[in-house]
């Protein structure tokens, strides 16, 4: 079977963002760009699937900038067999994004679309599910254990209470969360091989659709700042501070 | 304007988190209805008709609706979506499922875990781990919203009188089925609401090491959480995990315990009222947001911690 993974380009999760002096977003200039944690851990179940002979082919896909092929390649390099990349340089919205791989889904037919469950810069957590929605999939979000058997599959899912186990029937989509496994490194030949495999480009016009933001972004500001507090010396210090002076034991 | 709140609940009792949402629908105005969907959830809908400020109640009691599948939920909220400007739901794993289905199937725009409501069309909600704030604004005529329970105080679970109507409206999708689920069971208070969380990290070494934890948080009446290190490591199960991708506290106290304080754990827990750190690193960042640090090892802490309570 054939599955498709999106993928984002987005800040690296070690970078600890600065809010733009004029409040009108947060500097992403000269700040490391890496792929979403969750999309590894998506193209990673994918890779062994395709080990486990579930899965035949992989095609990777994202929608954004042109140096989101850089991410492509390093899913190429993990094991995706090719790769497209909608080229945009507009802000994009889950709602467009989610447009954007319902066209490709209808080209590409895949059983399978494995995607990440948030992307760490908006976090928010719609993308997959908005998808699923358009394409009239069955949905298997928050993922830490995935069993595809008799043209099912069967997604074990982190919700509040602890674990639900949910079988969809295919196509699906499979959203992850960060205990499905844990992603390889690419190696090195990896690595070069990943620079034959075929990149396609297109844009949201070849797909025929519009992903002009629906919600537009008045400022950003920094969060309230917390500074930090005293050290205590004891234990008995800091029973007594938090009985007798912030009250809240 | 009209809001349609989804009321989160496991059909016997309705989570107080569905407070938090109707407070937000009062600040952007208008009647709120409340949909309660489940099985045998008829005692849901009669503490739904009860909260302050709510002036209807919708209950679909089927057993599509048993488990909450995103598939037969969304659609159960598309068709009754009508005229409501906005559809809210909790920012929790049952509200983050469903709510951008219903979204893309109403060709609405879905803003995600707000936690501040400017007015009917402007809202601000965490971005980068909560790194940031955004302040954004969609004029659609219909939103989807979910709400950040923690945000918003919650409003009186007494003092409405709303009437309770039956929704006979079956979604069946069938292209999705409810097979198990594993739910952890304790005795202590629920992690989002407690008033007092203790949590640990990778400095526990091991999942029995969190009895100390536990110990303590009986004394005070806790609710004990989870670094995501903690969690990935094994020691205790993912519901306890507290962070950017887990579950978000704002307790009146929060202790943290060998946790070294990564900004996505600092994420879930930077606003709480007052943060204690226990931690033998003293360079460990935690402190940067604790009001109270102790450079101590835990394990000698704790313990002493637990006889002095």
């Amino acid at each position: 079977m054939k599955v498709l993974v999106p993928i984002k380009r987005v800040v690296d999760y070690n970078v600890k963002v600065r809010v733009k002096a004029d409040n009108s977003g947060v500097d992403l200039a000269n700040v490391k760009m890496a792929m979403n944690p969750f999309c590894e851990i998506a193209v990673e179940e994918a890779v062994r699937l395709k080990e486990k002979g579930v899965v035949t082919e992989i095609v990777a896909v994202s929608i954004g900038p042109k140096a989101a092929q850089e991410q492509l390649r390093t899913a190429m390099a993990l094991g995706a067999d090719r790769s497209i990349l909608v080229e945009t340089d507009e802000e994009v919205q889950p709602l467009g994004i989610a447009k954007a791989l319902k066209a490709i889904v209808d080209e590409e037919k895949p059983e399978l679309v494995i995607l990440g469950k948030q992307a760490i810069d908006g976090d928010n957590n719609q993308t997959g599910q908005m998808l699923a929605a358009l394409a009239g999939m069955p949905q298997g979000t928050f993922a830490s254990e995935v069993n595809v058997a008799d043209g099912k599959v069967k997604v074990t899912r982190e919700i509040d209470g602890g674990l639900q186990t949910v079988e969809l029937s295919l196509p699906a989509v499979v959203t992850t969360d960060l205990r499905l496994n844990e992603p390889r490194y690419a190696s090195l030949p990896n690595i070069m091989k990943a620079k034959k495999k075929p990149l396609d480009v297109k844009t949201p016009a070849d797909l025929g659709v519009d992903l002009t933001p629906r919600v537009t972004t008045e400022k950003v500001e920094m969060p309230p700042e917390r500074s930090a507090g005293v050290k205590v010396g004891s234990v008995d210090e800091l029973v007594d501070k938090l009985k007798n002076e912030a009250k809240v034991i | 304007m009209s809001v349609l709140v989804y009321a989160e609940h496991d059909n016997a009792t309705l989570n107080k988190v569905t407070l938090s949402v109707v407070a937000a629908a009062k600040e952007i105005g208008g009647d709120i209805t409340v949909l309660v969907a489940g099985k045998g959830c008829g005692a849901v809908a009669e503490a739904a008709a009860k909260v302050d400020g709510v002036s209807k109640v919708l209950c679909a009691d089927n057993d599509a609706y048993e488990h909450q599948l995103a598939e037969n939920i969304a659609d159960l909220v598309v068709e009754l979506a009508g005229d409501y400007s906005h559809i809210l739901a909790a920012a929790t794993t049952t509200g983050k499922n469903f709510a951008p289905r219903v979204a893309a199937l109403l060709d609405a725009p879905q803003i995600s875990e707000i936690s501040d409501v400017v007015d009917g069309d402007t809202f601000k909600r965490p971005i980068y781990a909560g790194n940031a704030i955004a302040t954004v604004k969609c004029a659609d005529a219909k939103k989807v919203l979910t709400v950040r329970g923690t945000s918003f105080d919650g409003v009186a679970e007494e003092g409405g009188s709303a009437s309770v109507e039956s929704v006979d409206v079956v979604k069946d999708a069938g292209i999705s089925s409810f097979v198990g689920e594993e739910l952890a069971k304790s005795d202590r208070p629920e992690l989002t609401s407690a008033d007092i969380v203790i949590s640990g990290g990778r400095g526990m070494g091991n999942g029995d090491n969190f009895e100390i934890l536990y110990k303590v948080a009986d004394k005070l009446g806790a609710a004990v959480g989870a670094s995501r290190a903690a969690v990935d490591a094994g020691f205790v199960p993912n519901d306890m995990q507290v962070g950017q991708t887990g579950k978000i506290v704002a307790p009146n106290l929060y202790i943290a315990v060998g946790i070294s304080g990564a900004i996505q754990h600092l994420a879930g827990m930077k606003d709480s009222k007052v943060i204690v750190a226990i931690n033998k690193d003293e360079e460990a960042p935690i402190f940067q947001v604790a009001d109270y640090g102790l450079v101590a090892d835990l394990f000698e802490a704790v313990p002493e911690l637990d006889s002095k309570l």
